[in-house]
């Protein structure tokens, strides 16, 4: 099997409804991100987060072909994968303030996101764990007799790890199902990922596993709709794993704090600004008549409020207590 | 408290069935398996062939290629698969085979496995038993012979079970696999073919609870898997020479049961601790630090540790046996702490 690239050409706009819903999930990734780097800058965040910024197609166009009860398996640099799973903006936010309200009660914080309720396996502090934990909720759902889809989100870093040869042989091996998301932001913190390996195609070392490998134009989101609904279809056809490189780039630095300009050229991030999806999906949809501008700019609205809502949500929810410190090192029910 | 009387020579208690170390295993893992439709069996070897030591045999048969499912040599995808099917409610065995093999795979277990129940503030949880053989038998070299459960046992969120005899094997494995934690399930390669006494009817034995292996009354050894058994051999040397040993296996060392040996040691005054594992920063200083910290007033002797050498497992057979305790040199050790040579 070859990977191939596919062209953009031959998509067709979707419905409205489709499109102002990817719309509203990169937009709320965008708000969040930002609300995110805003709370930051104040001290009040714990920690150090990683932005989405930029990549956002990514988590909005694979999540899109989801449902509520299949699995994601995320990275450090998680939020939109989470949100795009269905992780609220309040329960995100409050996580990534260390508060009881988080979706992890404040234990996990940025990089480890949870929540059963919609399927979210964790965002990682680890490159990349999330390859192996995806291939194994997709054992466990078959084992099941179920049908859900994993996902695993991981990054061209991830794709020079030895999980990533693991985990995908043994995917393909016993055919789960299973899709493979490596978003190919060019620098593994900073290192260009052509100086990390000699293929620097990630999209052909599926032919190295038997399965198909795709590349696509990870900031345009209706291509990513396209490839990982397929990719999906296939899974819970019982058809295997798909691995689906997205070509993308983050605006920012590796984590908030490294501005990331001292191994990235300025022409180069201002032309991957340029190619910014969300504008990118706007402008196609008015251009084809499937949306207006008012549509939007309703969303917009919407988003920032959701926003506000979250972060006041999030700052005023309380520390845990000292007192549960030793809670849960244990499950302690016995079957 | 019930104590099984087996030998590593198979010399076994009349009056009850007797199976090996081994078939316990087996016959565990095929109780809860037919208990529990989500434990599901995965490692290299366990499916037809039956696991190397036969610690999966007939499992396959009876439960099929969905259940019992062999795995290329990936111990770091067994085991974060295992990770992720438990996420989903899935009960995973995955069966390292051998516990050095463990290491290609430890950040799956400390990273991941110990942490997620926590971190996630008990929104998930993961029952995952990681099953290893430890030890070494018959020169089995560096790589093949290691005695990792300390290491283990100083994760939180981890528990370690150490089983010395067939019937410990039997009971702790069905607590192991009841247990929605991830569980490290060390069993010592040398004891699969030994045999002892095993119950028919279902028992379990809760982890954290010791057995006296031996009742005595001059001076507590604490032994874990094989070293019980050539403890039990000292103890033979000790008794021709009028020293009264107790023997405490303490069977989980995550958790361990203190009270149990701060007892033995409250009535012997004295303290030593057997280990095939290191000296260093292991199980046995440990258990002398809670004895120091715990039971000081009861002390009449230095508390001593008699364990193996620090130096790496060696194929040479007469260097692995100088390396690693045995029953003479613990008599010896332990003679000397009453003055004797």
């Amino acid at each position: 099997m070859k990977s191939k690239q596919t062209t953009d050409n031959a998509i067709s706009m979707p419905a409205a409804e489709t499109v102002l819903s990817l719309y509203r999930t990169m937009v709320l990734i965008r708000e969040f991100e930002l609300k995110a780097r805003e709370v930051f800058r104040t001290g009040r965040m714990p920690g150090f987060i990683h932005v989405y910024i930029g990549e956002e197609a990514v988590a909005a166009g694979v999540c899109a072909q989801l449902r509520k009860d299949d699995y994601v398996a995320s990275t450090h640099r998680g939020h939109g994968h989470a949100l795009a799973k269905g992780v609220t903006a309040r329960a995100a936010m409050a996580e990534l303030l260390g508060a009881v309200d988080g979706c992890s009660g404040g234990r996990g914080g940025t990089m480890h996101l949870y929540d059963p309720e919609c399927g979210f396996l964790g965002s990682n502090g680890v490159v990349p764990p999330g390859i192996l934990i995806a291939a194994g909720a997709a054992l466990g759902a078959t084992l099941h007799g179920g049908n859900q889809v994993a996902v695993s989100f991981f990054g061209d870093g991830g794709s020079n790890n030895g999980a990533f040869h693991e985990g995908i042989n043994m995917a393909a091996t016993w055919n789960l199902p299973v899709v493979f998301v490596c978003e190919n932001n060019m620098y593994a913190t900073e290192m260009p990922f052509s100086q990390a390996t000699k293929n620097t195609n990630v999209a052909s070392r599926a032919a190295a596993y038997g399965i198909p490998g795709v590349q696509v134009d990870g900031n345009n989101v209706l291509e990513v709709l396209r490839e990982a609904g397929k990719a999906v279809g296939r899974a819970r056809r019982g058809e295997g794993p798909t691995l689906i490189e997205c070509l993308t780039y983050r605006w920012f630095g590796h984590h908030e704090g490294d501005p990331g300009t001292s191994y990235r050229e300025k022409d180069e991030i201002a032309s991957w600004k340029a190619r910014d999806p969300v504008k990118r999906l706007k402008a196609e949809a008015i251009d084809g008549g499937v949306a207006t501008e008012q549509d939007f700019a309703a969303i917009d609205d919407e988003i920032r409020d959701v926003l506000e809502d979250a972060a006041q949500f999030a700052l005023a929810s309380p520390l845990e207590s000292v007192e549960t410190a030793l809670r849960h090192v244990y499950q302690e029910a016995v079957n | 408290m019930q104590t099984a009387n087996t030998t590593l020579s198979g010399k076994v208690q009349e009056g009850s069935r007797v199976i090996t170390y081994a078939e316990a295993g087996v016959e565990a893992v095929r109780e809860e398996m037919r208990r529990n439709p989500a434990i599901f069996y995965m490692g290299q070897g366990v499916g037809v062939r039956g696991g190397n030591f036969q610690q999966s045999r007939g499992l396959h048969k009876e439960f099929g290629d969905a259940r019992v499912r062999d795995t290329p040599i990936a111990e770091r995808a067994q085991t974060g698969l295992g990770v992720g099917a438990a996420l989903t409610g899935r009960h995973p065995i995955v069966d390292i085979v051998f516990l050095d093999f463990t290491l290609e795979a430890l950040g799956e277990i400390v990273q991941q496995a110990s942490t997620i129940h926590y971190i996630s503030n008990g929104r998930f949880k993961v029952p995952l038993l990681i099953r290893a053989a430890g030890g070494g038998i018959r020169s089995t070299g560096p790589h093949h012979s290691h005695t990792f459960w300390s290491f283990f046992a100083h994760i939180p969120g981890l528990k370690v079970a150490v089983p010395s005899t067939p019937y410990d094997v039997k009971g702790l494995m069905k607590t192991a696999l009841r247990d929605e934690n991830p569980v490290i399930f060390i069993e010592h390669k040398a004891l699969y073919n030994s045999k002892g006494p095993v119950p028919e009817e279902e028992y379990l034995i809760p982890f954290g609870k010791a057995a006296i292996a031996r009742p005595g009354k001059d001076v507590t050894l604490v032994a874990l898997g094989k070293m019980v058994a050539i403890a039990q051999q000292a103890a033979a040397l000790l008794e021709a020479r009028n020293i009264s040993v107790e023997i405490i296996d303490p069977r989980t060392i995550a958790p361990l049961d203190k009270a149990t040996i701060l007892q033995s040691v409250a009535k012997t005054g004295r303290l030593a601790i057997v280990d095939e594992a290191y000296a260093s920063c292991g199980m046995a200083a440990e258990i002398a630090a809670i004895a120091v910290a715990e039971g000081f007033d009861d002390l009449d002797a230095p508390v001593l540790r008699i364990c193996t050498l620090p130096a790496p497992h060696t194929f040479s057979p007469t260097v692995d046996a100088y390396l690693v305790p045995s029953a003479e040199k613990i008599a010896a050790d332990v003679a000397a702490m009453f003055g004797r040579h």
